[in-house]
């Protein structure tokens, strides 16, 4: 890693107390690198809700069919999805949560999302200014919708620092989903239309080679849940999961056809994928 | 009134035993007090202004211990004050209501304090909320408090319509508070009005030979 060494051999990365003659702090730039090697997790905002999607990789054939959460409700309002260290994201719902709920007891109504991303980045902050802890390995995406603010979606990562976003990426894929994310016209998509397109581009990011079976959590809040954050209903994924795999299918039928036209160049056919995917 | 009232103690103690009110319209509320402190049957100050600013469109009506409701009152502009430069918008009515209950409810046993919490915010509106003595929050669309309250619950009930204008609002607030001046020893003075909404505060003030005359004497 060019300019984490002095010449003596001491290094700049050893602790988050030390810039680099760059002025890098790389014990941050690791902690990012933790994310990478975690699995992608989406969030998107919509006209009337947020959608999150993550790619549950599965590692044992033992593991219970929905466990290893990677999506929490923070509030009844507010879900997190997180990408990296799973314990360091557990901790972190621990904090948003009480941050939540304190404000509540103090100021007697639903904390706004950008003011609970800002004290929870606040406290991912503070984990990047000494020697003596780590920085937090883990992203996440924080979505919420109320009657006055709409919908809303905020990302932290392990620098500290939160930004509003209508759509956002974390996780091995995140530059893959990011392009397919820009796609979408989200704006004037609802929750119904979005969860499919969710469930599509996790499906389309998944390297199938590198990483075998996955399982995908989606999860979502707005107004077709009243306001209330929870994993969308197992009828709604299903129904999700069969269109993405109908257009995964679809795109590699498509990188299949460009390749056989181009190789028989005397004679020009034109395939319609719909018809392939009906056999 | 759950005042322990000690004669042989020469105390310098002021109170607002009072009549305050608040009263919601579409667009905003209407807040009105008389202007009478006493300690004793001394009028201490008898062009008291009871209805004190909390944030730029938040005000609350003070009934009670003088002492006591003006420390709240500040203890609660300070939390408004750093809580809405913190969120970074103008802080709702709901929010500041809280802090004050939170207050009065901590300290029950310590104070007593009547308060009238009224304001507009952009997301409900005019609102009014009451804090009575014991630390209670409700949100009602009229409140009267005080000892003279008392005396015009049965003007309230029967005057009162929702969806009034802001003129109207202000008729009923200086009738029922002078009515309340007139029956209540311990309020009088002055009436203090002020109409809050969107595009601002709007204060006044009807003397003693302004006041709307209910018996003919």
């Amino acid at each position: 890693h060019v300019g984490s060494k002095l010449d003596d051999g001491v290094g700049y990365d050893l602790s988050a107390s030390t810039f680099s003659p760059d002025g890098r702090v790389f014990q941050v730039e690791y902690a990012m690198k933790a994310v990478e090697n975690s699995s992608t997790a989406i969030g998107i905002r919509c006209k009337d809700g947020v959608v999150f999607g993550v790619e549950k990789l599965i590692l044992s054939k033992l593991y219970e069919q929905g466990s290893n959460k990677r999506i929490f409700n923070v509030d009844r309002h507010v879900g997190m999805a997180v990408a990296g260290l799973l314990a360091d994201a557990r901790s972190l719902s621990e904090v948003a949560r009480e941050e939540a709920s304190n404000f509540r007891s103090n100021y007697g109504h639903n904390i706004p999302l950008k003011y609970l991303s800002e004290r929870v980045a606040m406290y991912v902050h503070a984990y990047t200014l000494y020697s003596a802890v780590r920085p937090f390995g883990c992203s996440f995406i924080l979505g919420s919708y109320d009657q006055d603010d709409g919908p809303q979606l905020y990302m932290v990562d392990p620098s500290g620092i939160s930004f509003g976003y209508w759509g956002c990426a974390i996780g091995k894929a995140k530059q893959a989903a990011k392009t397919e994310i820009e796609k979408l016209q989200m704006k004037d998509m609802t929750c119904r239309e979005l969860v499919k397109e969710v469930a599509k581009i996790i499906y389309i990011v998944h390297d199938e080679v590198k990483d075998k079976a996955f399982e995908l959590e989606l999860s979502w809040v707005g107004e077709v849940t009243n306001g209330k954050h929870e994993l969308v209903p197992k009828d709604i994924r299903v129904e999700a999961e069969k269109y993405a795999k109908v257009c995964t299918t679809t795109t590699s039928l498509l990188h299949g056809i460009s390749v056989t036209w181009v190789q028989n160049n005397s004679t020009f056919k034109v395939f319609f994928p719909h018809f392939m995917v009906t056999n | 009134m759950l005042t322990l009232y000690n004669p042989i103690c020469s105390l310098y103690n002021p109170i607002y035993y009072t009549t305050i009110m608040a009263v919601e319209y579409d667009g905003g509320v209407v807040i009105g007090a008389d202007s009478r402190t006493t300690t004793g049957a001394y009028i201490a100050n008898r062009v008291t202004d009871k209805l004190t600013p909390i944030h730029d469109r938040i005000f609350c009506c003070r009934s009670g211990s003088a002492a006591d409701t003006q420390a709240i009152a500040d203890v609660v502009t300070y939390q408004l004050g750093f809580h809405s430069i913190e969120l970074d918008e103008a802080p709702l009515v709901q929010t500041a209501a809280n802090l004050f209950k939170a207050s009065c409810y901590r300290y029950r046993e310590e104070l007593m304090a009547g308060i009238i919490v009224a304001g507009w915010d952009k997301r409900r509106g005019g609102q009014v909320y009451t804090v009575p003595v014991g630390g209670m929050l409700v949100r009602q669309p009229v409140s009267v408090g005080g000892s003279g309250s008392t005396y015009i619950y049965g003007y309230m009930d029967s005057n009162y319509k929702p969806n009034m204008t802001k003129d109207q609002c202000l008729r009923l607030v200086s009738g029922a508070l002078s009515l309340a001046m007139e029956r209540d020893g311990s309020s009088g003075g002055v009436v203090r009005l002020a109409a809050i909404s969107e595009t601002g505060v709007d204060r006044q003030v009807i003397l003693g030979n302004q006041l709307p005359k209910w018996s003919t004497a």
